[in-house]
């Protein structure tokens, strides 16, 4: 595989990952208005995934396609940022669909819009024109779930005592796995190479900037990171990532090729 | 100090829709303030390419007339047929109005 493919996969699936996470609240959300909002986003990131892969399904040739890619790959072919695949709720507090925590869910689609927003908008200026195409349009769309995610994020962390611990222990747990935003991994390296993709450490600091003006204005705090830095973009997952596959695929996989 | 409400308020939407005019009302939704309407109304109603611009009004802010007040209001309005204007005879040279 070459650059290209490498790095359109990793944004593919982070769209797609985070786009079938984000369903899951679909006809359980915590008021109608908001359940339509979030299947909007995640309609619009399933929609980001699809031309990816699309993208990708062209430049491999041969009988790959965009179902190909995203139902007929195991985990360790996935390449989204761990962050993505996580449950809706912080660790060891159970999997029942109850369990669904918004708090978890609105940090989470806060902290990657922050940095997609700004990705995307390099993109923009990618050598690979299928690339530049797909980030102008999907720059408008993750700009309003940037705005949409943070405008929660101070609603719930500057509102209760009960939405703010609630805020504040999602950001507990969530933020640590944004190192891996930051860390270099060989595809992006070889995207940035060839003039493809952007180094994500030149938009750290406007992502900080976003961050901590909104942390500011949730009365959050910004939680110290270190320790393991995450790898799900070089193909190293959490446990959940696997159960999330299973649901979204286990459809297409007992029908290949199935129309409807 | 405010006392916390039990449930939202009530928006009334209107859409301006691509080629319309004016801002015609298209439903209602529960928000807790004026902001947060205008956002979800977008999700809710112009999802499908409804509209260009959006207003939210609160709901209580309108008066409404009377439901049962509907045949003194604007039944006597049924038998006055030449308040139409449909009894002049237009000059060919006006054309369509």
């Amino acid at each position: 595989m070459n650059a290209a493919t490498d790095y359109l996969l990793h944004l593919a699936d982070n769209a797609l990952v985070l786009g079938q996470r984000n369903a899951e609240w679909c006809g359980h959300g915590p008021i109608l208005e908001e359940d339509i909002a979030l299947s909007n986003v995640s309609l619009d990131l399933i929609g980001q995934a699809r031309l990816l892969y699309q993208a990708v399904a062209a430049q491999k040739g041969g009988d790959c396609t965009e179902d190909r890619l995203a139902y007929f790959r195991d985990a360790g072919e996935f390449r989204n940022y761990t962050l993505l695949e996580l449950p809706h709720h912080g660790p060891l507090s159970g999997y029942a669909q109850s369990n669904l925590d918004y708090g978890t869910t609105i940090v989470r689609n806060f902290l990657y819009s922050a940095l997609m927003a700004l990705l995307w908008e390099a993109l923009e200026k990618s050598a690979n024109a299928d690339l530049a195409a797909i980030a102008a349009k999907s720059l408008k769309e993750v700009r309003y779930h940037l705005r949409h995610s943070r405008d929660w994020l101070v609603r719930l962390g500057d509102g209760t005592d009960e939405s703010h611990a609630r805020m504040q222990a999602a950001l507990d747990h969530l933020f640590p796995y944004t190192q891996e935003f930051w860390a270099h991994s060989p595809a992006e390296a070889a995207a940035v190479e060839a003039g493809i993709g952007v180094d994500v450490q030149t938009l750290k600091a406007d992502w900080d900037a976003i961050v901590d003006t909104a942390l500011a204005e949730a009365t959050l705090t910004r939680p110290a990171v270190g320790g393991y830095v995450t790898e799900g973009k070089k193909g190293l997952h959490s446990e959940h990532l696997g159960f999330l596959l299973a649901e979204m695929q286990s459809l297409a996989r007992a029908h290949p090729n199935g129309a409807w | 100090m405010t006392t916390a409400l039990k449930e939202w308020p009530l928006w009334e939407v209107f859409v301006r829709s691509k080629q319309g005019l004016e801002h015609k009302h298209c439903g209602s939704l529960h928000a807790a303030d004026a902001a947060q309407a205008l956002d979800m109304a977008r999700d809710v109603y112009t999802r499908r390419q409804e509209g260009v611009s959006l207003w939210v009004v609160p709901s209580a802010a309108i008066t409404a007339s009377n439901p049962d007040e509907k045949g003194e209001l604007f039944d006597p309005a049924a038998d006055k047929i030449y308040r139409h204007p449909t009894f002049y005879e237009i000059p060919e040279e006006v054309g369509h109005m």
